[in-house]
């Protein structure tokens, strides 16, 4: 909200400066975003007035104005605004003047026609946002005057951001409240006399919305003149607060609004027909508002309708077909009080947000209607005169909400705050914020709570006010004590951050990616799985959640391949999503470029599956659990260079080389080795176990394996060890060979196999028959043959 | 025995000409070998009469001794220079870099929540974890936040299904923790959320690390104490930290922390828009709203929680001055960390 505080100050006016004022609403709770001037810095602008125009001999566009205003009686003024006319007032920047960005008016010939002076819009002297044309000012500006003194421009506009909960400050008279409290300085409203009624007319209102709306005051004004402008000290408020000035009737409820903090709305009475109800409405029901758009109603809507069906959405925006118009000269004006519950949500749910409904769905003070309508009316009578009608109440009595009142107890400020507040302050602040103390209880007070203050129900939020008032950094600040307990350890716990210190080792640089995706790389790398979808995604490249890892390292990757990086080692930890109930917390990383960094030493080699086989295997190893590669494809790996990798018999990860044809499609030169495991798998470790060591002689027997080439490495290694018998404490794959000298359908593969008996040196014997089982094994079951 | 001297001087003088272990060798064979001319003397001595006898040995040892003792002179300095010519030949430049891949690193806002975790850890604070797609129940009613609460505006939902989004804070992590424990409560939860807002100042992803404390006799004046401890001890200085009453359904009184500008000191910049403060964070009493509906007796227990942007803190720290370097994960950037 924007406080002019020149307004503020007509309400609240403590000795303090701006700054201090707005060092005080901040630590109040109040917080300030920025003060502006109310204009920018010129001088030597004045009131002038047009009094007469000539075309630019030369020039199309210019005009050339004698103007009123300056030293001489009239000035000679090339101006080039659309809007210049004989009999307008404007700002006249005299020679001399000084405008904002330190320009200076000079004397000066435009087009060979002399100029002195220059008439200005509103941006030239940072007054506002129009610059259509030269600023038309009031038709009774006293011309002559200084147009600061005029619009008493020396003013800041302090814009406060305020929390939902502080429904009551969303006006002056709310700022001013809070702002007397503060200073203890008195709060003095300007006077607003009850309207007495010059007629008896009165339109029927009922109320038909069961708690929605309880209370609705109408009053009907004939005869009003909307040729005349509303004054302009009003629109000068106006404008201070961020609102254009429209019409003398919508400028006095939009200013009502920023008063008092109550919605008004007037229709043109003539163009309502029959009497007014206040309704839900029926899904499917239709209205045009007043900005134009027709919106078809969903059935939660609260409504005001005439005769003939909806004419305004309660508390959001008026209609468009009984909206007033310059030929408007009847008027019907509401101001009502709607449960926020009946407005919230609503407005957004159409798209709009506007002043009224801002504020009805936090809460507008539920005994404001009568002194806003009596003010509004007096206003609107001031600016455009008229024949007025009784304030007519129309309230269901039993829904108006009834007067909270609100316990607390003295112990539980110290047990809240830390520290014991007189009971003298205690009562001296609540009741400085209007509320009333009812009754002295053994353990403390009971408080009513004024109709403005929605936020205060229960005792915690006095504590609040108590502490917010008093100053939280005037508060006690304390070391929390608590128990120092011991507690077990759990050893076998793998950390995230020794897995991660792991890969950091290795020359891994942890990455961090968006958790949603372009739904079509999402199905690049999962075509299998319907992603998560977002409702309401930032961008289409930020759809859906993603599924895996990978893509966003992937894309890490791209970006730094951009970026003449030739060689990059990532990680991530992270959730993927496969369902609302399966989030699963994933390990992933990339490898792509040389097996070593370029260097004098380096070979120059690229990367391969076991560079990255080697990592995943020294994560793996951290746990010393018992994890199986097995080949399997995978929609985005190398068919052929893709294992899962398994935990008692579940699949816990994926690693292998990225698919080339994703590889291609994504223009990436080398192949991209990636590993994704799921950090569960990781998460425990076996307790190291000692066995005790033999201090008999090792031996160690080599075998070289001809088999088929697609035996795996696996099957030999689980043929030996069924085989081998307790002895064998060591087993190697020492060599792998094909080409010359090899049948081209096998492979040859070396073997190391160490045995040691815990108690004895063994014999030749033994293991002997212990090798003979081995290669016997080997060859009715994978068909090896010795080579 | 009168060319003993002849042959010692003949023997001595090839030691010194050789110039190789063969050629010395062939001069240890040649005059000390069992058929060496030295030797052979040695082997005339019978002829001599017994009284002669024991001079002229000990003259002929005399000199075998001393052309030996040349020979291993020699023999030391050729091995010696062959070992000197070794070194030379294995020395290396040892500017050269070694060989090793290069060192990795983690990510700045790991490193920050890694930072905060054994801060708290200190403490007695677990580190507590939960889901990112969260029912609209633990991200908002839960936390006093109901339907078209004016509050829910405050978070830019990212919305899932009709009743599920990705979480706008880590605080449904309290409520759950809440649900299942019981008090003394002390936890911190680390993690990313979600908004639906992005500009220079705000990625729609970011994290945030929250705490709560539940335990009887919690009071405002100790929330205060945690965090500007936690403050002081996060950037190993004494800051200035203010707290400011804001509004979270959540908690009551609510407050916004803020600390004295670190780039500044407090006396007007850039980064803190010249108001000499940045606010690092939300905190305060846990409404008994929330409490109630996590079954946690109001009478009984008092408590706070806070958050603070992890990144922000990681911005501070480390002074980078562009959030959305944050998640392009530049190896430039990544590799400064």
């Amino acid at each position: 909200m924007k406080v002019s505080e020149s307004w503020l100050r007509e309400w609240v006016s403590p000795n303090i400066s701006t700054e201090e004022l707005v060092e005080q609403l901040t630590m109040a709770g109040l917080e300030v975003d920025a003060v502006e001037a109310a204009a920018g810095e010129f001088s030597k602008v004045v009131v002038g007035e047009i009094v007469s125009i000539e075309q630019h001999p030369d020039a199309d566009k210019l005009r050339v104005c004698q103007v009123a205003g300056g030293e001489d009686e009239l000035t000679q003024v090339v101006c080039g605004a659309p809007n210049a006319r004989a009999g307008i007032k404007i700002p006249f920047a005299l020679v001399g003047a000084k405008l904002p960005g330190d320009f200076k008016i000079k004397k000066a010939k435009l087009r060979g026609v002399e100029s002195k002076g220059m008439l200005c819009a509103q941006t030239e002297l940072q007054c506002g946002e129009d610059d259509d044309g030269i600023w038309e000012l009031p038709s009774d500006a006293p011309v002559g005057t200084c147009l600061r003194e005029y619009l008493n421009l020396d003013d800041s506009i302090i814009e406060v951001d305020l929390t939902p909960n502080r429904s009551d400050c969303l006006s002056m008279q709310g700022i001013a409240r809070d702002v007397g409290v503060l200073n203890r300085a008195p709060v003095t409203p300007p006077q607003m006399p009850v309207v007495e009624a010059d007629t008896k007319e009165t339109l029927k209102v009922s109320l038909e919305a069961e708690g929605a709306c309880p209370r609705y005051l109408g009053r009907v004004i004939r005869g009003v003149d909307l040729s005349k402008p509303s004054p302009t000290w009003m629109q000068e408020k106006l404008r201070r607060a961020g609102l254009r000035s429209i019409d003398a009737v919508v400028d006095v409820t939009n200013y009502v609004l920023l008063e008092l903090g109550q919605p008004l709305h007037a229709f043109d009475m003539q163009k309502l027909s029959g009497s007014i109800h206040v309704r839900q409405s029926k899904a499917g029901e239709k209205l045009t508002l007043l900005d134009g758009q027709e919106v078809e109603l969903k059935d939660n809507t609260l409504l005001i309708c005439d005769g003939t069906g909806p004419v305004a959405m309660a508390g959001i925006m008026g209609g468009e077909s009984t909206a007033v118009s310059s030929e408007t000269t009847d008027v019907f004006l509401e101001c009502a009080y709607f449960d926020p519950i009946a407005i919230a949500g609503r407005a957004r749910s159409y798209g709009l947000h506007t002043d009224a409904s801002h504020r009805y769905e936090r809460g507008v003070d539920y005994q404001l209607q009568e002194k806003a309508i009596e003010r509004a009316t007096e206003l609107l009578l001031e600016a455009v005169g008229g024949k007025v009608g009784p304030t007519d109440v129309t309230e269901l009595t039993d829904q108006v909400p009834a007067e909270r009142k609100v316990e607390l107890r003295r112990h539980k400020i110290e047990t809240g705050l830390g520290f014991s507040m007189a009971d003298e302050e205690v009562v001296d602040i609540l009741t400085r914020l209007g509320l009333h103390l009812v009754e002295n209880t053994d353990n403390g007070w009971v408080f009513t709570v004024p109709s403005y203050r929605f936020d205060i129900s229960i005792e915690a939020d006095l504590l609040e006010e108590l502490a917010r008032v008093y100053g939280y950094n005037r508060l006690p600040t304390t070391n929390l004590e608590a128990e120092i307990k011991i507690l077990p350890r759990n050893e076998s716990k793998v950390g995230l951050s020794a897995l991660r210190q792991q890969l950091v080792a290795q020359g891994f640089q942890e990455a961090i990616c968006y958790s949603f995706i372009d739904a079509e790389l999402q199905k690049v790398f999962n075509p299998e799985q319907a992603p998560i979808e977002l409702q309401n995604p930032i961008s289409a490249d930020m759809a859906v959640m993603r599924t895996s890892l990978w893509p966003g390292l992937v894309q890490a990757l791209q970006h730094n391949l951009k970026r003449q990086q030739s060689r990059a080692k990532l990680f991530e930890t992270g959730l993927s999503f496969h369902s609302i109930e399966k989030q699963v917390p994933m390990l992933a990383g990339l490898m792509y470029g040389n097996r070593q960094p370029e260097g004098w030493s380096a070979k120059g080699e690229a990367m391969d599956f076991f560079d990255l086989k080697g990592v995943v295997e020294g994560l793996l190893d951290i746990t010393d659990q018992d994890f199986r590669f097995v080949a399997k494809a995978h929609s985005a790996l190398h068919p052929g260079q893709s294992a899962a990798i398994e935990l008692n018999g579940e699949i816990v990860g994926y690693l292998g080389a990225l698919h080339p044809q994703i590889q291609q499609e994504l223009g990436l030169n080398q192949s991209v080795y990636l590993f994704e495991i799921e950090q569960a798998a990781l998460a425990e470790a076996k307790l190291p176990a000692f066995n005790p060591l033999s201090k008999f002689p090792e031996v160690r027997r080599d075998l070289a394996l001809l088999v088929a080439r697609e035996t795996t490495a696996d099957a030999l290694l689980d043929g030996v060890k069924a085989a081998a018998g307790e002895q064998l404490i060591d087993l190697k794959v020492f060599d792998v060979y094909t080409g010359k000298g090899i049948d081209a359908e096998r492979k040859s593969v070396a073997l190391g196999l160490t045995y040691q008996h815990p108690s004895r040196t063994l014999t030749e014997e033994e293991i002997n028959s212990s090798v003979d089982a081995v290669v016997k094994r080997l060859e009715d079951e994978l068909g090896a043959s010795l080579r | 025995m009168e060319n003993l001297e002849a042959l010692k001087q003949q023997a001595l003088e090839l030691v010194a000409k050789a110039e190789d272990m063969a050629a010395l060798d062939a001069v240890r064979v040649d005059y000390l070998g069992k058929k060496g001319e030295i030797t052979a003397l040695l082997k005339g001595l019978g002829k001599l009469s017994a009284e002669e006898r024991p001079a002229a040995g000990a003259e002929i040892n005399k000199a075998k001794q001393e052309v030996q003792d040349q020979i291993t002179a020699k023999k030391t300095a050729f091995e010696q220079a062959a070992i000197n010519a070794k070194l030379a030949e294995e020395t290396v430049d040892v500017t050269l870099p070694g060989r090793r891949d290069e060192q990795g690193g983690l990510h700045p806002v790991t490193r920050t929540l890694q930072r905060i975790e054994e801060i708290f850890a200190v403490a007695g604070y677990s580190v507590e974890q939960g889901p990112e797609v969260e029912d609209d129940y633990h991200n908002f009613a839960a936390l006093n936040i109901p339907d078209h609460h004016p509050a829910r505006a405050m978070h830019d939902t990212f919305y899932v299904d009709a009743s599920h989004v990705l979480r706008t804070h880590t605080s449904p992590v309290q409520v759950r923790t809440m649900e299942t424990q019981e008090p003394p409560i002390r936890i911190i939860c680390p993690g990313r959320v979600y908004r639906c807002d992005s500009d220079l100042t705000h990625t729609p992803m970011f994290h945030q690390v929250e705490g709560l404390v539940v335990d009887k006799n919690i009071s405002f004046a100790d929330l205060k104490g945690t965090m500007v401890q936690f403050l002081r001890a996060f950037f190993e200085k004494d800051v200035d930290v203010r707290f400011r009453p804001s509004y979270f359904p959540f908690t009551e009184p609510s407050a916004e922390m803020d600390i004295q500008c670190t780039a500044c000191g407090g006396e007007g910049c850039r980064i803190c828009s010249k108001t000499g403060w940045l606010e690092v964070g939300g905190c305060g009493m846990v409404h008994p709203n929330v409490f109630e509906m996590s079954g946690i007796d109001t009478e009984v227990y008092s408590g706070f929680a806070f958050g603070m942007g992890v990144d922000r803190l990681a911005m501070l720290r480390y002074g980078i001055n562009d959030l959305r370097m944050m998640f392009e994960n530049d190896l430039k950037f990544l590799k400064q960390f």
